[in-house]
């Protein structure tokens, strides 16, 4: 299957395209962020809460910064948390799903206690435990990582499902009994398989890994000098700006991230239908 | 059988994932880099106390004691256990002398109040109306609701929150914009008290019914489309059974039995939801009372919420799946 062909495939559906544009746009304002001429960490470099004009395009807040660029650094920080979350418990996930899967037995079953465990604990609660004690010491990074900790437990189980019902097809015992080493059969046999519903997982994974990060960060529980989509909402809080009705600054985060929640989860909707071959069927009809 | 296989695992699972949970609670502030009392003391001074170096000492040892952190790891750790059992879970900091489990006992009704509720109405609904808009998946109204849930489903609980609390608290002000009932009334079973408890609880709920809603329509409807497509659906419509009766008695009760199994995987979540949602409206529960711990460094506080949060939450996962086998005949016959 060509490349081409699927993106063509995926641009039919008007949920790929709507998202397709609209992260386009984040990722732009997260990309121009790079230019920007003022340094998000200082603060009073303009006049304090200025309406929206031509030289402040969505006005200043109360800390005397640029609302538009500050969004634009917390769109390219939010990105970037979710991106290393997303990654590095892909690799939990996988490594948990494809042992627990194609081992079976008391592998199986101790791996996926483990993993029901996660599920079952309000994981929120340990993270808020945790951010508490190491908050001051939290950059981009290692905010990512720790999201990553505890974000794979559902997809873990969602790949050992596509794994176990790969190691009942024909060509498994195929290339069992002709010889193929366990390690090769994986990484070439089955990462095909396995690969696609990764990503589709990676995409819902990033979503929920930006949540988790403006959660945190409105409980006070994220380094606030860092802007995300988070840290841009708690301090317009902090400033009581929706009591003093300054509309600019409190909705700017909240806007961009509903877009971005909003584009993220169509993107992966459109992807997981499109991965399914009977609603693929239906829709494209059946190339 | 059903000792063995379905009994025994979930009382195993149970347990280990409480002691499990406890452990890492006990832990986590001990292998922190930062000591609570240290950060305490810094936090007691950067509000601008004076603190006199002799009391300092004085103060160390008394906050050493008060967050069990005297002795061997293995003796606090023996002592945190026996504490928990006792439901003793020391006295708040900030809140001094107030014991932590009389503080949580204060907030615990709204939140097991809105949470209940909650859940019910938003499971309810969401597989009764996701059920049938499964079952007539191409009718318009089944498409629209379809399209409504695409983009509610991925927003957070806080975002969502928020944003009902801008509309309906502030731009409109139909609601109240925080609290649990007007402060100064006294709480009593009068009509007025009820109805003011009520309306501070509409938006905390509707948020959280709106969120819990979207997501169980979404998977009720699909499984719904599934289900309708089997045999005994074709062979119940064949022999003239109605409509109606297919869509309730055959379809959808099919239907929920894995949503069952889904609720009690989800409690978690929609317990940190509504956790969340208490913070955003300053509703006085137990998601409230973590925020203030949070915001005043208040260790005892924090570590009793989370663990009572850790052991109720496993016992109701435990409860909806033994209750399991009374909705499936399945299991119940075996």
């Amino acid at each position: 299957m060509a490349l081409g062909s699927t993106l063509r495939d995926l641009f039919r559906d008007y949920r790929f395209v709507v998202a397709f544009i609209v992260l386009l746009f984040l990722v732009a304002l997260a990309v121009i962020s790079a230019f920007s001429p003022y340094d998000p960490t200082i603060w009073y470099y303009a006049p304090r809460d200025l309406k929206p004009s031509s030289q402040h395009i969505l006005g200043t807040d109360s800390r005397g910064q640029d609302i538009f660029w500050q969004a634009a650094f917390a769109i390219r920080n939010s990105l970037i948390i979710s991106i290393v979350a997303g990654l590095f418990s892909r690799l939990i996930a996988v490594a948990v799903g494809l042992v627990a899967g194609y081992q079976g037995g008391r592998t199986d079953r101790v791996l996926m206690f483990i993993t029901d465990g996660f599920l079952v604990i309000p994981l929120f609660l340990i993270l808020v435990m945790l951010a508490m004690l190491i908050r001051d010491k939290m950059n981009v990074f290692t905010t990512g990582l720790l999201l990553a900790v505890f974000g794979w437990a559902w997809d873990a189980r969602v790949l050992r499902s596509q794994v176990l019902s790969l190691r009942e097809r024909e060509f498994t015992k195929t290339a069992i009994l002709s010889g193929t080493p366990t390690l090769e059969l994986v990484f070439k046999e089955y990462m095909p398989y396995i690969t696609p519903l990764a990503f589709s997982t990676l995409i819902n994974n990033m979503s929920w890994a930006i949540g988790m990060e403006m959660t945190l960060s409105i409980i006070g529980l994220t380094n606030m000098d860092i802007p995300t989509l988070g840290t841009n909402l708690k301090w317009a809080l902090n400033y009581q700006a929706i009591l003093m009705r300054r509309w600019n600054w409190i909705l700017t985060p909240v806007v961009l991230s509903v877009l971005l929640f909003i584009a993220l989860y169509w993107l992966s909707v459109s992807i997981s239908e499109y991965l399914d071959p009977r609603t693929r069927v239906q829709r494209v009809g059946g190339e | 059988m059903f000792w063995r296989d379905y009994l025994i695992p979930r009382l195993l699972q149970y347990f280990l994932v409480i002691f499990l949970g406890i452990t890492i609670v006990f832990f986590i502030p001990r292998l922190a880099p930062t000591n609570p009392v240290e950060r305490t003391i810094a936090e007691v001074r950067s509000r601008g106390q004076y603190l006199d170096p002799a009391h300092i000492k004085d103060m160390v040892d008394a906050l050493t004691e008060m967050y069990g952190l005297s002795g061997s790891w293995w003796e606090q750790y023996k002592d945190f256990w026996v504490r928990l059992s006792r439901g003793d879970f020391g006295v708040s900091f900030f809140q001094f002398p107030t014991p932590v489990i009389e503080l949580i006992k204060r907030a615990l009704p709204w939140t097991v109040g809105l949470l209940f509720t909650t859940t019910v109405l938003s499971w309810l609904f969401g597989n009764i109306v996701g059920g049938m808009a499964g079952y007539a998946h191409s009718r318009g109204w089944s498409k629209l609701l379809d399209f409504l849930a695409m983009f509610v489903r991925p927003i957070p609980y806080y975002v969502v929150a928020l944003g009902l609390l801008i509309l309906f608290g502030y731009v409109y002000r139909l609601f109240p914009i925080g609290g649990g009932a007007t402060i100064g009334v006294r709480p009593s079973w009068t009509l007025a008290y009820i109805k003011d408890v009520l309306r501070h609880a509409f938006l905390p709920a509707l948020s959280m019914v709106l969120l819990g809603g979207a997501s169980w329509f979404q998977t009720s409807k699909l499984i719904v489309q599934n289900v309708k497509a089997e045999d005994f659906v074709q062979y119940a419509q064949l022999g003239g059974i109605r409509e109606s009766r297919i869509m309730f008695r055959y379809i959808i009760r099919n239907a929920m039995l894995p949503q069952v199994t889904n609720l009690a995987l989800s409690l978690g979540q929609i317990l940190s939801g509504a956790l969340i949602t208490e913070i955003v409206f300053s509703y006085p529960g137990l998601g409230h009372l973590l925020y203030s711990a949070i915001t005043t460094g208040d260790y005892n506080l924090i570590m009793g919420i989370i663990s009572l949060s850790i052991v109720a939450i496993t016992t109701l996962v435990l409860i909806v799946d033994l209750l399991y086998p009374l909705f499936d005949p399945r299991i119940r016959y075996k």
